[in-house]
């Protein structure tokens, strides 16, 4: 048939829309409703390479297609990587996939990061419930590299214990001296010994060097006003934070206007903004 | 279409049954016609085939809220109204587009895509505003990182025969944004109609290649000096009677300040969100996606449809939509046409036809906010100093 998408015409023209098939490889749960998918093209060939902070649309057969960021490690571009909420129409599909199942793919798209620009300075990473998932990239790349970075700082918070991603994980990291992890949760259940409250309160607790720190911050946008207000009482200048902002998108490419918020495309111009471009907008009711 | 400088020495003088050959050389290049057809007492575009089926002696009444057509007997003139409810992005960019369908074989699935559009639009009596709408189109959908396939080969094969304005409408204000009453290129061939009970011409102008061969057999008379005067008398006092004016000066500046600043409920009371502004706007490009499957669950079709921001679940997001007021919405959608646009796109999103005044059931006035905005932003300014004495 000469319409059928073939891996290597990816460049055609009217393929933007147009998502790329993968297969499901596995399907790990993180928690009661969180999951990591591990996909591979259907075509034999490798995934798209992506750079930490972007995302992919996602399409459940029939069902829809959601914005979903790369959990994966960017060094290791043999599988694609994504950890989704279910929450909905679209994620519970996608939560029902099997091992071998089919699912549309296209991205990667948005901003990434600023993991270069943060060379040579401390690190703080906030990240609120699933937005750890958009900066778990931050933090392979980070820890492959970590030499090139001082201090480096996440601190993570979620509603309860039971809902921590990435346990195995994050106790690795914590185990290591050149990265420190805090946690804490909004509610304590047993047998829960760690920090309890939200996650600004663990900001004045860890040391970094405000005028040589770079902040990346991924969660509710309450939580994020919130660490920025912390995160500026401790001295971090305003153009060192870098937030990653949602919003509905149904093209990820700027072709649907659906991500606006005031002259911004969220998918084009962000996800992840320099906390200055966004500022304003944030604080502004119904943006 | 090409978009070359008009040549100013083609231009023409053509009878009005002399179009009719026009017409017929259009068809044989193999266009699709759509223009302009009185349908539903509406002035709408749609396919065309002759001379015959443009509306002829038609006028139209357009106030906010308000749009009528009048027939009259002994008017014989083809253009003597100005735009309805449909613009060209109807047929560039339609209101629903399948893009692809996914087929399930034996466990296996395929994608197949939609095929590029291979049909010839010639758009015919298209009105500037419309034009320069075009051109905004096309930096949203061809002029950024990623481009709209299906928009840029459906363009590439415009023919355009555009006419200016000789009677502006009751809220129009083309001239306020710079785009007519006289279209300043980006055409291939563009009319100008004199009517009057004593005579009935219309000048040609000529603006690509593609035009000067299109009228080959059909008029090669040069427009007489006298003929040109009085045709741009018309364009010339069809400026001084635009029903509307939306005042420019440092609009930008003027929307992002008024979007924290100052209230927007009277407005977002009035409003009933009922996404008529952004249908009829030549501009808006908003869409959403639907995905529906046949019974048997082996075929998948996804298809982009037209959708507004004033839609509820437009900025809807898990928990919520973040613009859940009308306010927020009409906030939204004319800081978005009027400042965000610059940003994004190096223009305004706006060429000032008043369809969305027109088709407004209750009848806001884009012209009338800014107005309302400045006002409200000078006395939130005057309190402020107010209080600081
Ligand atoms: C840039 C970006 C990255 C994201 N990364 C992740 C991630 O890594 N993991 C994860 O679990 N979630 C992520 N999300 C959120 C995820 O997209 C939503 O949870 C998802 O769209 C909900 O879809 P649904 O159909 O299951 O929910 P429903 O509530 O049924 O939503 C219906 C539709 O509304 C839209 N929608 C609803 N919620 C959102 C939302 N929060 N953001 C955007 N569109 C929405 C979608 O089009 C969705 O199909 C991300 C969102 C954005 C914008
Ligand atoms: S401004 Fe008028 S036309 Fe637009 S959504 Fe509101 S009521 Fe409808
Ligand atoms: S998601 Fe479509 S424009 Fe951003």
């Amino acid at each position: 048939m000469e319409n059928v998408i073939s891996p290597t015409k990816q460049s055609e023209p009217h393929s933007e829309m147009t998502p790329r098939l993968h297969t499901v490889q596995s399907l790990t749960h993180e928690t009661r409703d969180t999951f990591t998918i591990e996909l591979t093209p259907t075509d034999g060939g490798k995934p798209n390479r992506f750079a930490p902070g972007q995302f992919n649309m996602l399409y459940a057969f029939g069902v829809g297609e959601v914005p979903i960021s790369i959990s994966g490690d960017p060094d290791k571009p043999d599988r694609l990587i994504h950890t989704i909420r279910e929450v909905g129409t679209v994620t519970k599909a996608l939560a029902h996939l099997r091992v071998g199942s089919t699912i549309g793919v296209r991205g990667p798209y948005g901003t990434p990061w600023p993991i270069d620009k943060a060379k040579g300075n401390d690190l703080v990473i906030i990240a609120g419930g699933i937005g750890l998932a958009p900066l778990r990239p931050v933090l392979y790349s980070i820890l492959s590299d970590r030499r090139k970075y001082g201090q480096v700082v996440l601190l993570y918070g979620t509603r309860s214990p039971s809902e921590l991603l990435f346990r195995k994980e994050l106790q690795k990291w914590r185990a290591r001296f050149d990265l420190e992890v805090k946690i804490t949760v909004d509610r304590a259940v047993d047998p829960w010994q760690g920090n309890v409250g939200v996650v600004t309160t663990l900001i004045p607790r860890v040391s970094f060097d405000p005028d040589q720190t770079t902040a990346m911050l991924c969660g509710p946008e309450v939580m994020m006003r919130f660490s920025i207000m912390e995160l500026r009482k401790s001295g971090i200048p305003e153009e060192n934070l870098f937030v990653s902002m949602e919003r509905n998108m149904k093209c990820g490419c700027g072709l649907c206007g659906h991500c606006q918020c005031g002259p911004l495309f969220v998918c084009q111009d962000g996800p992840v903004f320099p906390y200055p471009q966004v500022k304003k907008l944030m604080n502004i009711r119904e943006m | 279409m090409n978009q070359e400088k008009p040549d100013t020495n083609n231009i023409f003088v053509i009878k009005k049954d002399s179009l009719a050959g026009l017409f017929e050389n259009i068809t044989k290049a193999g266009y699709e016609m759509i223009g302009p057809k009185l349908k539903d007492g509406t002035i709408c575009l749609d396919k065309i085939t002759s001379l015959d089926d443009l509306p002829v002696g038609i006028t139209d009444n357009q106030e906010p809220a308000q749009y009528r057509t009048k027939q009259s007997k002994s008017d014989t003139s083809l253009f003597s109204y100005v735009v309805g409810p449909h613009s060209p992005k109807r047929y560039v960019f339609p209101p629903r587009h399948q893009l692809w369908q996914i087929n399930r074989v034996n466990g296996d699935q395929q994608i197949i895509a939609q095929p590029l559009p291979k049909t010839k639009l010639a758009f015919i009596g298209i009105r500037p505003c419309d034009l320069a709408a075009l051109k905004i189109t096309d930096r949203v959908f061809k002029g950024g990182k990623y481009t709209d396939a299906h928009y840029t080969e459906g363009r590439a094969n415009n023919f355009i025969l555009a006419v200016n304005c000789v009677k502006p409408g009751g809220t129009c204000f083309c001239t306020s944004v710079g785009t007519g009453p006289k279209a300043k290129g980006d055409f291939d061939l563009c009319l100008t109609e004199v009517y009057s009970e004593a005579e009935h011409f219309f000048i040609l102008e000529t603006g690509t290649k593609l035009g000067s061969k299109m009228i080959s057999g059909v008029t090669t008379k040069p427009a007489s000096k006298a003929k040109l005067k009085q045709a741009d008398k018309l364009l010339k006092a069809a400026e001084k009677n635009m029903g509307r004016q939306l005042e420019t000066d440092n609009l930008q500046q003027l929307i992002y300040d008024g979007a924290n600043r100052v209230n927007w409920e009277e407005v977002g009371l009035k409003c009933l969100s009922c996404t008529n502004c952004t249908m009829v706007c030549p501009t808006c490009f908003c869409t959403s996606l639907e995905d529906t499957t046949d019974l048997r669950g082996t075929t998948a079709v996804r298809t982009r449809v037209w959708d507004s921001c004033f839609n509820e679940d437009y900025s809807y997001m898990h928990g919520g939509n973040v613009r859940s007021s009308s306010r927020a919405r009409y906030r939204h959608w004319i800081s978005h046409k009027l400042a965000g646009w610059v940003d994004q796109f190096g223009t305004l999103g706006c060429v000032g036809c008043g369809r969305c005044i027109t088709w407004c059931p209750v009848g806001i006035d884009i012209t009338e906010e800014v107005v309302s905005l400045k006002k409200r932003i000078a006395t939130k300014k005057a309190e402020a100093t107010a209080k600081e004495r």
